[in-house]
């Protein structure tokens, strides 16, 4: 089950980290949730792209490891906004060079459309290091 | 018939963007339409001796769409200002119209300051206005709770309603909420089936002698569903209205002009007052003309005059420019 709620996504960072034992959770920084809502990336944490050009998501499929944050650059000229499949994260309207990002913690698979344009499809595959698909 | 005329010119193959902006050009110099057994026929050009032929009806109404307030690029860096010059066209007209609709993108980016701004300038026209959202005006993070709680006063569901007027039925669809995977796009917009069966109940009682328009942002007939053109559970509420002898279905989104005729039902898409794009599929992505010459701007907005005779059904359309 996979939420944008503080609580749950402290949670899950902490399941995450559990199995490296409690004092290493201890040394890890928690993402912090910025005033939008949306969780920063620390230098603990990965971060990836998704750029936003010409009505297209790129790249359309992104693999990420879990903790990662992904954040989405509107390059175009018109205005995208993130919506996934399930509700579970969705951004305001992106005008040119607008940025969202979202951390995922939970494995996955998130696809996601423009609700502005909903032919344009993109998706997140969240998958642990070192595991072959 | 510019229909013809538009259709033969896109599936050319030596269609091209020069082409495509002469058939644009011709079909925005305001070319006046009446529907007379639902079949539109061309009258003449605005300001031609045809024009003034049109009677005068016993309903006026005039449709506004895409405003799209807080766009900044080219080809048009302030909409306000052209959505001014829409105003200011309908406050000369000689019959002065019941009302106003907008269909749709009256924001830019879903902000208070750009639905601000659209209201102060739509508000000096000093007539009652129905609106609708374009999926621009839903695109807050809440996902619609600031259209909604604007303009969605009595409104049902998500801020669709109806209302009679001269004894014309008026339908307000919402179709930029909901989303299916379509055939040829990763997800296509639908009215949902909550609001289709409101839609049911709105209309069984009715005379079908009951004269219908029917509104909503995206076009309910699939126009370019590669774009998105198009909503995927339209036919079943065109089904609804099967039995009526007139229903007029008003349209924004696309900005241009799109009209077809499918026995009583007549689809018309409008211009927008902000920025054209492109004919459907002549263009990698459906996005602002930004080539459009800052002179040449004015041909590719405009408004519809919907007039509604007394004794006939069918209402005569005249779309103009905002050519001074």
């Amino acid at each position: 089950m996979f939420t944008t709620g503080q609580a749950p996504l402290r949670h899950c960072v902490a399941l995450l980290f559990g199995a490296v034992g409690v004092a290493s959770l201890f040394a890890v920084a928690l993402p912090r949730l910025t005033a939008a809502g949306n969780v920063a990336p620390t230098a603990a944490a990965s971060a990836a792209t998704v750029k936003i050009d010409n009505f297209t998501f790129l790249p359309a499929s992104l693999t990420v490891t879990p903790g990662t944050t992904v954040t989405w650059k509107n390059e175009d000229d018109s205005p995208h906004r993130i919506g996934d499949k399930n509700g579970t994260f969705t951004s305001a309207a992106l005008d040119t060079d607008d940025t969202f990002s979202h951390t995922f913690a939970a494995p996955g698979e998130y696809p996601y459309i423009c609700t502005i344009h909903p032919r344009m499809a993109g998706k997140i595959v969240v998958k642990p290091a070192g595991k072959s698909s | 018939m510019a229909d013809d005329k538009e259709k033969d010119l896109l599936s050319s193959p030596n269609m091209n963007r020069r082409g495509l902006l002469k058939c644009m050009a011709w079909t925005g110099t305001g070319v006046v339409w009446t529907l007379s057994g639902g079949v539109p026929r061309t009258l003449g050009l605005i300001g031609g001796a045809a024009a003034a032929e049109v009677p005068q009806g016993a309903l006026t109404f005039v449709q506004i769409s895409d405003s799209h307030i807080g766009f900044h690029l080219p080809p048009n860096p302030d909409p306000r200002a052209t959505l001014t010059e829409a105003i200011d066209k309908i406050k000369a007209m000689p019959t002065q119209p019941a009302f106003l609709i907008h269909t749709g993108d009256i924001s830019h980016l879903s902000k208070e300051q750009e639905w601000d701004d659209a209201d102060q300038v739509i508000k000096s026209a000093n007539k009652q206005v129905f609106f609708l959202p374009g999926e621009h005006d839903v695109a807050d993070a809440d996902n619609g709770k600031a259209y909604l709680a604007r303009y969605g006063k009595d409104t049902k569901g998500k801020g669709w309603y109806s209302f009679d007027m001269a004894g014309v039925h008026f339908i307000g669809l919402i179709n930029v909420f909901e989303f299916q995977p379509g055939f040829k796009s990763a997800g296509l917009a639908k009215i949902g089936d909550e609001q289709l069966e409101w839609l049911e109940k709105d209309v069984a009682g009715r005379s079908a002698s009951t004269p219908i328009v029917l509104m909503a942002h995206l076009p309910l007939w699939t126009i370019y569903e590669q774009w998105g053109w198009g909503t995927a559970d339209a036919g079943r509420a065109l089904g609804y209205l099967k039995r009526f002898g007139s229903v007029t279905v008003l349209n924004g989104h696309i900005h241009q002009i799109i009209q077809k005729v499918e026995g009583n039902v007549t689809f018309h898409t409008a211009a927008s007052t902000a920025f054209p794009q492109p004919a459907p599929g002549t263009a990698p992505a459906p996005g602002p003309m930004k080539e459009v010459p800052a002179a040449e701007l004015h041909k590719y907005l405009g408004i519809r005059t919907v007039n509604y005779v007394r004794g006939k059904g069918v209402p005569a359309l005249i779309d103009s420019t905002l050519v001074a």
